[in-house]
């Protein structure tokens, strides 16, 4: 009996061994087949805080796929990866693009810590990554292989900082950030900059109160905000925190108003926040209310045709990006990475569905940002703001 | 600081606290019962606030139908866990027991991310609970007054069932000894059975009480409560009902007040309760209300 069992136990062994190598010759010849498609990697948060972020832009990038489904008379095909809204996942979700999937260009992601995480992979692998939204000046400083399609922090903190000095009048400003995130620190500190150099008053931020992402109770922070008395709270983070704290605050009788930045364009931001987000302002990148170039009348029309709804704008970053690669892609004429790059860095008035795009020397889109606000539970355009030239 | 901030203060820290209070017993009374701790608990209580969400939009029930209904399914899924992942291991090392907890807490997330996908849903509040009560310049949400009293009245019930009742009775004897109970003609399984569904319970209306106060759920959102509300039940003396209250209001209030004295340490309050963890096991491993070994369960 026992021999029996040993014996059958070899046999298994040796048969899972054949299965195992016929599965690679499988994948080879798979892959030799593969080679008249061009693989783009999508690294976005699909689970995880950023979820809904990430699901925006995945729309926008699926969108413009089914638009240009080829370049140099080949299929391109998307590779979708979760960075799961964590670093260390990020880390190993660009690894898995660079490394296994050998991809030309990557798209994404939604956030800027998880931009960063895959900064260092990116540039040793040498393969070219468009960011969409993650806007904190460090994603491409220093790293010639990460590009943005989107305007970076120092901007739009000046931005609202203007927006909250002389469209508000506001003169005292608290600030809330998401003291985890990269992108919330750096534009909380972009706006403490601005602001105090509008206000001429050094004292100008009466309160500063840190939250971690994943945080779900703020009222300790908003009571000292609520004894300081700010004319105007700047609370940058992600939007289901900020959802979450401004409907706290208006319990806890704050009634001073909310401003932000691009990620709360979510339509989670006021399915959670309700009547309490009512008139929270925020800049961002791009209103289907303002259509810009030829591509976003397009891009407009083929998105409410595919989803029957109203695009964000980070849908139209993503949008972007896909079609500035596959632009790259042909003016390089070669899925050759190192090439693809040299010619995104070349970008120049590029049409894109979120204006005109020209990176500047560290890979960044110079453009305007547009200032929405949450106006009977939907996203209202304001104004455009030019950048300083 | 004033004494109306401080009062402010402490109201949310009241309010934090019981959440953390009402989880910590269910954590706390299976410990009690199978010296096991049960890392799912955050998970079932993430569960419960999902069956309470698609109850309310999908079948459209009322919520406190929908409520009951979530807590009766999210204690059947308690027995279920039970059944499946740590029945089988009753006889092997508490660590095996252990890393099935962990498992199950995995495969919980893991799957309501599949089924339910990882984007949050804002759960629907009942105007009853959001409302918000002024006293003075201190403004308090109805919830805040809720919390407390259905910790206390849970904390009773519990206590009466543990002391004064036949199934309690069993309880205790199975917390002391199983073979012994079992050759005393108590039916250990059902008696397990019965402590997870109780357990489960306790964090359904913890979940549910949560996702009142913080209206949003994710499949992820059980994985910080659990470990806070497992740090609550260590100070109060893991396996003592009493002491998982109040542990739970200390870390609540604790935490609330360490961000309102030194708002620049308001990242760290995660660390706060983690560092608490540790001190509490160097110092006082039994934790406040440990040394009564008599009273456990």
């Amino acid at each position: 009996m026992k021999k029996i069992a040993t014996l059958l136990a070899i046999i298994l062994t040796i048969s899972t061994l054949f299965a195992g190598c016929s599965k690679k010759e499988q994948q080879t010849s798979s892959s030799n087949s593969n080679s008249d498609v061009i693989k783009i990697g999508v690294f976005e948060p699909m689970t995880g805080a950023n979820a809904a972020g990430g699901a925006l832009e995945i729309e926008g990038i699926k969108l413009a796929n089914e638009l240009y489904p080829e370049v140099l008379g080949k299929k391109v095909e998307l590779v979708l990866v979760d960075n799961k809204s964590d670093k260390v996942e990020a880390a190993n979700a660009a690894a898995r693009l660079t490394q296994k999937e050998k991809v030309t260009v990557i798209l994404g992601s939604w956030g800027s810590s998880l931009s960063m995480a895959a900064g260092d992979i990116v540039r040793k692998a040498q393969i070219p990554a468009i960011g969409t939204s993650c806007t904190n000046p460090l994603v491409t400083k220093g790293n010639d292989y990460y590009f943005r399609v989107c305007f970076i922090d120092p901007f739009q903190g000046t931005v609202m900082a203007n927006y909250a000095y002389s469209k508000l009048g506001a003169k005292k400003a608290a600030i809330v950030q998401e003291v985890s995130n990269d992108y919330a620190v750096g534009l909380a500190k972009f706006f403490t900059d601005s602001f105090k150099e509008l206000t001429g008053d050094p004292n100008c931020i009466v309160a500063v109160s840190n939250y971690n992402t994943g945080d779900q109770d703020f009222s300790a922070q908003l009571t000292n905000i609520k004894s300081a008395n700010p004319d105007v709270i700047f609370a940058p983070g992600n939007f289901t925190e900020s959802a979450l704290l401004i409907k706290q605050a208006r319990q806890l009788g704050i009634k001073a108003p909310f401003i932000g930045g691009d990620t709360w364009e979510t339509p989670e931001f006021v399915t959670i926040g309700k009547e309490a987000v009512e008139g929270a302002t925020f800049s961002t990148f791009f209103t289907s209310e303002k259509p810009i170039t030829k591509e976003s009348e397009k891009f407009l029309e083929a998105f409410r045709k595919k989803y029957n709804h109203e695009p964000a704008a980070v849908a139209a970053l993503g949008y972007d990006a896909y079609i500035l690669a596959l632009d790259a892609i042909k003016r390089a004429g070669t899925t050759d990475s190192v090439k693809v790059r040299d010619e995104i860095a070349k970008t120049k008035d590029f049409e894109g569905a979120a204006g005109k795009i020209s990176l500047d020397e560290n890979g960044d889109a110079v453009k305007n940002a547009v200032i929405k606000t949450v106006k009977e539970g939907k996203f209202t355009y304001l104004d455009t703001i030019e950048p300083k030239k | 600081m004033t004494l109306e901030l401080f009062l402010q203060h402490f109201a949310n820290g009241i309010s934090l606290g019981s959440l953390y209070a009402l989880i910590a017993i269910g954590y706390t009374m299976v410990y009690g019962i199978l010296r096991l701790i049960n890392f799912a608990h955050g998970d079932i209580f993430m569960m419960a606030t999902y069956f309470a969400f698609f109850g309310v939009l999908t079948f459209n029930m009322p919520w406190y139908i929908s409520f009951i209904v979530a807590i009766i399914l999210t204690g059947l899924l308690g027995i279920g866990v039970e059944k499946a992942a740590y029945r089988p291991l009753r006889n092997s090392p508490k660590i095996s027991i252990l890393i099935s907890a962990i498992g199950v807490s995995y495969l919980l997330e893991n799957l309501s991310i599949v089924l339910f996908d990882g984007r949050p849903k804002p759960f629907p509040t009942p105007n009853i609970f959001a409302d918000v009560i002024n006293i003075g310049n201190i403004s308090i949400q109805r919830l805040t007054f809720i919390i407390p009293v259905v910790t206390i009245i849970l904390l009773f019930l519990l206590l009466f069932l543990v002391n004064n009742t036949k199934s309690g009775m069993a309880m205790r004897a199975v917390s002391k000894d199983q073979e012994t109970a079992q050759l005393m003609g108590v039916d250990v399984n059902s008696t397990i059975s019965f402590t997870f569904g109780i357990g489960s319970m306790l964090a359904a209306i913890g979940g549910l009480m949560w996702a009142l106060k913080f209206p949003q759920i994710q499949p992820l959102m059980g994985v910080m409560p659990g470990l806070k509300c497992f740090i609550a039940a260590v100070i109060g003396g893991i396996g003592n009902i009493k002491g998982a209250v109040i542990g739970g209001f200390l870390l609540g209030i604790g935490e609330i007040l360490l961000v309102a004295f030194l708002p620049s340490l308001s990242g760290y309050r995660d660390a706060f309760a983690f560092i608490l963890l540790i001190l509490i096991l160097l110092f006082k491993p039994t934790g406040i209300m440990g040394e009564k070994i008599a009273e456990k369960v």
